[in-house]
């Protein structure tokens, strides 16, 4: 096999794996960069896919079948809101720790999920997903066309929301209110700011997009339910953001380092390359440690008020 | 702008009250302020002039009390009500985003520049320019605040409280963090805006005071005591009135014994925050049973100095010579046993733990003493008889011993420090700003502890920028400038005139020859 070859395999496994993690990163960013961090992105992701792959799978022998994914990318999108919200009256209105909040939602998710799978469900069922959608065209451009244009409306969604979010975060006024309070609540407070109503939104929208990640693995990634389908990868997420220093680009960049890396370590499997297959797994992880450890420790961009909470008439 | 109903003509308080737990912070207070007219309001830490001005704006709720606007009752929830009404306030800590632009910072509060995912930023950028032209502030709107200097910054804060359409503006303590040539400069700024509106400042600087107000009202113990024009009162007796008796700020009535040499810097180079070199080859000499000050504008090196006084940052080269020992790149816990007292700049997270209770705070240096502590356990007994003495001691004001030192006011924040530090018994003292906002009648006492451990043989360095702390308590005084001693002058040769010319790097008028050799290797390194 040539070794333009491997890397086009690389590449094309690499982009369907990023999806997940981009989509959980960015919405954790805007919980972040509100002043929140929500480790129980992890959790949000369990419960958006379980009901991802839940709402078609149930609605397969209905006249409704035809908009099942639909509905269960809906179901999913609605439940991670939900668990924002959950979240922000724990962390916002009453002021509880948030890593501590957040770690309990994540078990929340996680066990939530799998009771609810077995009590409805049971054994291993997969569900028919979502097909790919080659862009006509551009997916015929040797090279790119097979990394980029041929995959499923999820993923196209997921590319497209970087440059969106940081048009969100940048260009809009709703965007300037969240850098405020994530950075300086009491400025934004003394501009006439609501700063717990601003992190409520920015935690439903965080939790909402955390839900997608969840139904992406499982209707198009797996195409199927399992309790460890998210694997860890909310936690993944909450670092990439670190990672990517509270930009919607260098999310992307991360996202994709990690997926780059992950894809390889299968790849290397499945050409049979001899190699500690246990070594190979841990390599995407180690990556992630070696680098926040490394990244510069520059905080001047970033949210300075983060995992504190807001209390206007607290004096000191 | 803003929908002003009418502009703000006239605000009047009546009967404000507003507890806080164990605490009465306004009992009652009565107040009206003008278009045209600066109304000047002083009193000590903790008198509750802050709490009122966040009562003004939304930000707490009086218990009891009415605000009225140009003579119609309002309540605001918050400080975008009262700005809707035309009042704005300068916070004594800056209400700025540091990693937003100055236009960012602005449009936060501009909601007509709101659009559906769109910003007009533009909008805001203009805003400020035509605000900034109009009362000669000059402001550039696409700076981060980040980059901004404090006197800059402070600038900012006016700019964005008249584009949110202020017309009374309330400034807390507007200065206390300005250099002596920036707050002249915001005094006469401030002069000249007065016309057009009704300002409240609130100040401990009764020349301040003096120089700007129309009207002053002084605050003590959250109630009014006292409503008067400023032409007709000396500040003298404003002081007295504000802290319930005369003050007269103690003078070092220098013997011009000298002592024996206690510390002595050596070729002292350190490295700032950012990697350069902030101090330079520093050397400076402390004998006991001196003041030694040191002048400077801020920003010349007096904090890393002070770091690396108590071990606090890494030294590149050069000695700190204490007792025989090179102190020089030690632990803080060695420079501490060697006999060095340090009051640090930064008093709510360098001198103290704020959860912490006052008597926890005032063993943190000596909880591991045999005094304070018996096989890993702490003799609680001791403790509370130690804060008990220190509190009567050092009139430490708090309900108890037990109290959150953090939520004491600066004054009292600064006399716990003051009393840890001193009952240790050191050698000598290195006090960074130890009377930077602080009230009056905290800062004579201040003055009178440090002038009594003169007298008993200890050595101060006293590091400051308020020129006439540093002129009635020292023996010396030394002018540091780009991280370099430029002048060490005899108190008694310093006036306030030389040692402005020394602390903005000018050659010495009094003694040319030596200064002009000194000014270009220090201005070289910058």
């Amino acid at each position: 096999m040539s070794a333009g070859l491997m890397i086009y395999n690389v590449l094309c496994l690499a982009v369907p794996f990023s999806v997940a993690l981009l989509l959980a990163a960015l919405g954790e960013n805007f919980n972040q960069r509100a002043g929140v961090f929500n480790l129980g992105c992890d959790g949000i992701m369990c419960m958006g896919a379980f009901l991802g792959f839940m709402v078609p799978f149930s609605l397969k022998a209905t006249p409704w079948a035809a908009y099942g994914n639909l509905l269960g990318i809906g179901a999913a999108l609605a439940v991670g809101a939900a668990m924002g919200v959950v979240f922000a009256l724990v962390t916002v209105t009453f002021r509880a720790s948030q890593g501590i909040a957040g770690i309990g939602l994540q078990m929340l998710g996680w066990g939530l999920a799998g009771t609810l799978f077995r009590h409805f469900v049971g054994g291993v069922t997969g569900v028919e997903g979502m097909a790919a959608i080659a862009i006509p065209g551009l997916s015929k451009i040797p090279f790119l066309g097979g990394v980029l244009f041929n995959h499923n409306a999820l993923t196209y969604t997921a590319l497209l929301l970087v440059p969106a979010c940081w048009f969100l975060l940048y260009k809009t006024p709703w965007g300037l209110k969240v850098r405020a309070v994530g950075t300086h609540p009491r400025a934004a407070d003394t501009m006439g700011i609501h700063v717990d109503r601003i992190r409520y939104q920015a935690l439903m929208l965080g939790g909402a997009m955390a839900g997608l990640a969840g139904a992406y693995l499982s209707l198009c990634q797996a195409k199927m339910f399992s309790d460890d389908l998210v694997a860890g990868r909310g936690f993944i997420a909450v670092a990439l953001v670190y990672f990517g220093r509270w930009s919607p680009l260098g999310i992307l960049g991360g996202a994709l380092l990690f997926s780059i890396a992950q894809s390889f370590q299968l790849s290397m499997q499945v050409w049979g390359i001899k190699f500690p297959y246990e070594f190979a797994v841990m390599l995407p992880y180690v990556l992630v440690i070696v680098v926040l450890a490394l990244a510069r420790k520059a905080r001047q961009l970033g949210p300075t008020d983060l995992g504190k909470p807001y209390n206007r008439e607290m004096r000191f | 702008m803003t929908p002003s109903l009418e502009p703000i003509s006239e605000l009047k308080l009546e009967g404000i009250t507003k507890r806080f737990p164990g605490v009465l912070a306004c009992d009652g207070i009565s107040l009206q302020v003008r278009r045209g007219e600066v109304l000047a309001l002083v009193g000590e830490n903790g008198a509750g002039k802050t709490t009122l001005m966040n009562i003004i704006m939304g930000l707490y709720r009086p218990d009891s009390g009415t605000i009225h606007v140009n003579g119609e009752e309002v309540h605001f929830h918050s400080p975008g009500d009262a700005y809707a009404r035309g009042i704005g306030m300068v916070h004594q800590h800056f209400m700025l985003v540091p990693n937003m632009t100055v236009a960012e910072n602005l449009a936060l509060g501009l909601k007509e520049l709101h659009h559906f995912m769109n910003l007009d930023i533009k909008g805001a950028a203009k805003r400020i320019r035509e605000v900034s032209e109009r009362y000669e502030l000059p402001v550039n709107p696409d700076a981060y605040i980040w980059q901004l200097s404090v006197g800059e910054q402070q600038r900012v804060e006016l700019v964005k409280t008249l584009c949110l359409g202020a017309r009374l503006l309330i400034l807390d303590e507007p200065t206390s963090a300005l250099t002596p040539q920036e707050t002249d400069d915001l005094i006469v700024r401030l002069q000249r805006m007065a016309s057009e509106l009704a300002i409240i400042f609130i100040s401990h600087k009764l020349n301040e005071v003096k120089a700007l107000s129309d009207r002053v009202s002084i605050l003590r113990h959250g109630a009014v005591v006292f409503n008067g024009q400023t032409a007709n009162h000396e500040p003298s007796e404003l002081a007295a009135l504000m802290t319930g008796h005369d003050v007269v700020l103690p003078r070092n009535e220098g013997s011009g014994i000298q002592g024996e040499p206690l510390l002595s810097v050596q070729n002292l180079c350190v490295r700032g925050d950012r990697g350069n070199l902030v101090l330079d080859g520093l050397s400076l000499e402390l004998r006991a049973g001196e003041v030694l000050g040191m002048a400077g504008v801020s920003g010349n090196g007096q904090r890393e100095f002070a770091d690396a006084l108590a071990g606090l940052r890494p030294v590149e080269s050069g000695q700190i010579l204490f007792g025989g020992k090179d102190l020089a790149n030690r632990t803080p816990r060695e420079i501490i046993h060697a006999g060095m007292g340090y009051v640090p700049e930064d008093r709510q997270t360098e001198g103290i733990v704020p959860s912490f209770s006052v008597k926890d705070n005032l063993i943190l240096k000596d909880f591991a003493e045999p005094r304070f502590s018996k096989m890993a356990f702490l003799r609680k007994k001791e403790i509370d008889s130690n804060a008990e003495v220190l509190k009567e001691r050092f009139d430490i004001r708090c309900p108890s011993t037990s109290t959150a030192t953090g939520s004491l006011s600066g004054g009292n924040i600064q006399k716990v420090i003051l009393a840890r530090e001193i009952s240790r018994g050191p050698k000598a003292l290195v006090a960074v700003y130890p009377t930077r906002g602080i009230d009056m009648g905290a800062q004579e006492f201040i003055h009178e502890q440090l002038l009594a451990r003169r007298r008993e043989g200890i050595g101060i360095l006293l590091i400051s920028e308020e020129l006439e702390e540093v002129m009635n308590l020292s023996d010396r005084i030394a002018v540091i400038y780009k991280g370099k001693i430029l002048k060490v002058l005899p108190a008694v040769e310093a006036t306030r005139e030389r040692l402005g010319i020394l602390m903005a790097g000018l050659a010495d008028p009094d003694s040319p020859g030596d200064a002009q050799a000194e000014v270009p290797a220090g201005a070289a390194h910058e």
